[in-house]
């Protein structure tokens, strides 16, 4: 009775039976339906604008919710969104926003200034703890409020005149301060249905559930299934309705690059959030019009601990950083087409350029540099450890890296690697000798790279600090005319680049996969795309 | 028999207490915090989160609070999830971790069993040394490779089946259970073939056949029977193995399960969620421990009186 050959069948056949029609996929049908289907990292921690953080949950949610401004689709550039136009005083302190009269929420109820003020409080109330209430702070008091120093929300710079005219008085001029506007942590909120499901500043409420959820956006949430997909559906309420060309959609969280390429290669994914770095070069060669890659507001750098010795001498900073071949890490190592840096801020920030690189690659120079800090060909350098968070793609730098001081400075570095959170609280405690480290930009201004090196700043994490650079920064927080302030900006990094505190490695670039039917999703360094302008083309039309 | 299942129900509440004491301290013990992020919080924003979750107040204060809270069936609020607590991320990701484990240990049973009496009747055949081969294989092969395998043969070349997903299209728990359920597979086979061995060998089996029965008839009345009891002892801790190993299968297929939220949450440090997870677990695994053991027993007329045992050793 067992025989084995018909056995060995069995599950071949019942394979076979199971995948005889897997109907059409999702990218077959998408024309018609017109529902975009997206990679989209991890799980959203949840869909409350003023709660969350991470880019995940910005995908989502500037699906569901609309600012005051929006954002061009290919430069980012501020543009009229629940508000339809504004303007700012000579000053550069006070905005009067006019919002539209045709803005609606889900629900049918009209979006007002009202709703935009009571949304500012409960962002910054300290009740609610949320982490990007920071984000606000160049609004007058708004900080003070968020500290508990006064309790009365009057005292803070927003103000509705009327139920559609907002008034936001400021802090200090701040020129980037329309692109915060764009930034989900300044969204209004749907006040009653905030209240039905709990209080004002109450974390975790049930409001951001399917069904509960009410916005202002192009789409509505119409599912949430928990680690596996968030859906969303086109909202008739929408002022600009008629622009949305998509019916909906599906946000998978997939936390696994290599999943989530395979489920590109089988049609199940428009576009991915990642690609597996070992694949770029194979769709480069196969498939190029499935593989893209843009600059992304981010820098890839190592930090050093600049209150040990030998680190707290700038010389040795200097010739570490200039000992570090750029070219070849991204060319051999990283292969993503990522920009080699010389400087903290990335290229072309809003128009803002670095100044002309003091760092370049230089071995004999650096060995100079090092013999003058009292180490000739290395002799007597102490080894020092090299500190990163646990992946792949650290480590294989690092190594490379190593190699290179090894070679050029005849120096030993010991690499340590580290569970993520251990990593982040090695490195706020100033517990390392070098730390590798990343930083994206919040919005496109050089000041969201800047203003991270301020002395004594929760994100320096080098212990350096510079009474100078300090001064330049916040000079530049209150200019207003840009020329000047970027000019302010370039000395400071002058300094930065003089005394090397960082090593900056390369500029990031977005490595993603699309499908040639996905139409109407630009590149751009902060690697959004307001999905009205998103559509899906018919098939004929990809092949021509 | 009514007295063992009692006692030791009684056993696994201080073993309960200890796993929830030493992994509460344990996991405060790890370097870093919840909500520690890329960006630095400021001062007040962080004491703000903190003491939204009772973290502020003293450590053996917090542990009273999470047992007095324990004790009412609420396992708190996840940290990373703001709007879910535990017992609803639990919820949701147990049955489908369960299904997964269910289908994965029939599939391993299925083939284990088939492969192991098969190669016990003729040892030292062709017929012996083949599926032998392939268990070892099975054993060596890990998930994490497996699974990527079956999904570029049958996904991605062939075409037949999904690549992710559950419930989703249909089809797509097939590879999933099959990736799962081999390595379990290849030890079951080896099991059983090792039991059927010590069986087949037995005065009563040569009975059996001197009586006139079929090959057949002597394998499913007599032999199985005997050479499924290293099996049955073995099904316990497996589906314990299943239940916390199903992260490497779930995260392969996409599969929104407990195993990726507990391994999710360890990295997170989301605590309350660590703690409730590990309960759970903890719970399940005393529970089928304890089945296992019964089934043992209820199988196996020998353990149910030692004396009788002795006498036959």
């Amino acid at each position: 009775m067992f025989s084995t050959p018909h056995t060995v069948l069995v599950p071949f056949v019942l394979l076979a039976l199971a995948g005889c029609d897997l109907g059409p996929s999702n990218i077959e049908s998408a024309p018609k339906s017109q529902i975009l289907h997206l990679g989209n990292g991890t799980e959203p921690q949840d869909l409350d604008p003023h709660v969350v953080t991470g880019v995940t949950e910005n995908n989502i949610i500037t699906a569901l919710l609309e600012g005051l401004v929006s954002e061009n689709p290919i430069t980012l550039a501020p543009e009229p969104g629940i508000a339809q136009s504004w303007s700012v005083d000579d000053s550069g302190i006070r905005y009067s926003f006019k919002l539209r009269d045709s803005a609606r929420w889900s629900n049918g109820d009209p979006v007002t200034a009202h709703d935009f003020v009571w949304s500012w409080q409960r962002m910054l109330s300290p009740g609610l703890a949320g982490e990007y209430a920071y984000q606000l702070f160049t609004v007058k008091n708004a900080e003070a409020f968020n500290r508990g120093d006064i309790d009365n929300f009057d005292e803070v710079g927003v103000k509705a005149l009327d139920t559609q005219t907002l008034e936001v008085v400021l802090e200090n001029p701040t020129p980037y301060f329309l692109s915060l506007l764009a930034h989900y942590s300044t969204f209004a909120v749907h006040p009653d249905t905030i209240m039905a499901f709990g209080k004002m500043d109450q974390r975790g409420s049930l409001w951001t559930r399917a069904g509960n959820f009410v916005g202002n956006g192009p789409f509505v949430l119409k599912a949430w299934r928990l680690n596996y997909v968030v859906e969303v559906e086109r909202n008739p309420y929408y002022w600009d309705a008629d622009r949305v060309r998509l019916n909906g959609i599906r946000f998978y969280p997939i936390d696994n690059a290599n999943t989530e390429e395979r489920m590109f290669r089988t049609d199940v994914l428009h576009a991915t959030s990642t690609t597996p770095s070992d694949k770029i070069e194979v769709y480069q060669d196969q498939q190029p019009d499935r593989i893209f890659i843009s600059p992304y507001l981010g820098t890839y750098f190592y930090r050093f601990n600049v209150t040990r010795p030998p680190l707290d001498d700038y010389r040795v900073r200097r010739a570490l950083s200039m000992t570090v071949d750029r070219e070849a890490i991204v060319n051999s190592v990283t292969k993503g087409g990522q920009l080699p840096a010389f400087s903290f801020t990335p290229p072309n920030t809003q128009g803002y350029f670095p100044p002309d690189p003091l760092i370049q690659f230089d071995p004999v120079g650096a060995r100079s540099l090092l013999a003058e800090a009292g180490f000739p060909e290395g002799q007597g350098f102490p080894k020092l450890t090299l500190l990163y968070n646990t992946s792949d793609g650290h480590r294989r730098i690092a190594v490379a890296i190593q190699q290179m001081w090894k070679e050029h400075l005849n120096i030993e570095i010991e690499l340590e690697n580290q569970d993520w959170k251990v990593y982040l609280s090695r490195t706020r405690d100033l517990d390392y000798d070098i730390s590798r480290a990343g930083w994206i930009g919040d919005y496109p201004d050089p000041n969201t790279f800047l203003d991270m090196m301020l002395g004594g700043g929760g994100n320096n994490r080098t212990g350096w600090e510079n009474p100078d650079y300090d001064a330049l920064i916040r000079q530049a927080a209150t200019t207003t005319d840009n020329a000047t302030r970027f000019e302010l900006f370039e000395t400071a990094e002058s300094i930065l680049d003089a005394e090397s505190p960082l090593l900056p490695i390369y500029t990031y670039t977005r490595v993603a996969l699309k499908h040639p039917s996905l139409r109407g999703w630009y590149p751009n360094v902060l690697d959004r795309h307001p999905y009205k302008y998103v559509y899906i083309a018919e098939s004929d039309e990809v092949q021509q | 028999m009514t007295r063992m299942v009692i006692s030791r129900l009684l056993q696994a509440i201080p073993v309960l207490f200890l796993v929830i004491a030493v992994t509460f301290f344990l996991i405060r013990l790890a370097p870093g915090g919840p909500f520690d992020n890329e960006r630095q919080l400021p001062e007040q924003i962080q004491q703000n989160l903190l003491a939204s979750y009772n973290l502020d107040a003293p450590m053996h204060q917090q542990f009273l609070d999470y047992l007095g809270n324990l004790s009412k069936g609420d396992f708190g609020p996840s940290y990373r999830y703001p709007n879910r607590s535990v017992t609803e991320l639990i919820r949701t990701g147990l049955p489908i971790t369960l299904e997964l484990a269910f289908y994965a240990i029939i599939i391993a049973l299925g083939i284990g069993i088939l492969a192991g009496a098969i190669a016990a009747l003729r040892p030292g055949t062709l017929q012996d040394y083949v599926p032998m081969a392939l268990a070892m294989t099975g054993i060596c092969l890990p998930a994490f490779l497996l699974g990527p395998l079956l999904v570029l043969i049958f996904g991605i070349w062939l075409g037949w089946l999904p690549v992710s997903g559950w419930g989703y299209s249909p089809g797509d728990k097939i590879l999933p259970s099959i990736t799962l359920g081999s390595a379990y597979a290849a030890y079951i086979a080896r099991l059983v073939r090792g039991g059927m061995l010590e069986t087949l060998s037995q005065d009563y089996i040569r009975t059996a056949y001197a009586k006139g029965l079929s090959t057949t008839q002597v394998v499913w009345d007599h032999a199985l029977r005997g050479g499924l009891i290293p099996t049955i002892a073995f099904l316990g801790p497996a589906l314990a193995g299943l239940l916390t190993g199903s992260f490497v299968v779930e995260t392969i297929f996409q599969i929104p399960g407990l195993g990726r939220f507990y391994v999710q949450a360890a990295f997170n440090r989301d605590y309350t969620m660590i703690l409730g997870t590990t309960i759970l677990l903890a719970s399940l695994i005393v529970i089928m421990n304890l089945l296992s053991d019964l089934i043992s027993i209820w199988i196996n007329p020998k353990l149910r009186d030692p004396s009788r045992e002795s006498s036959n050793g």
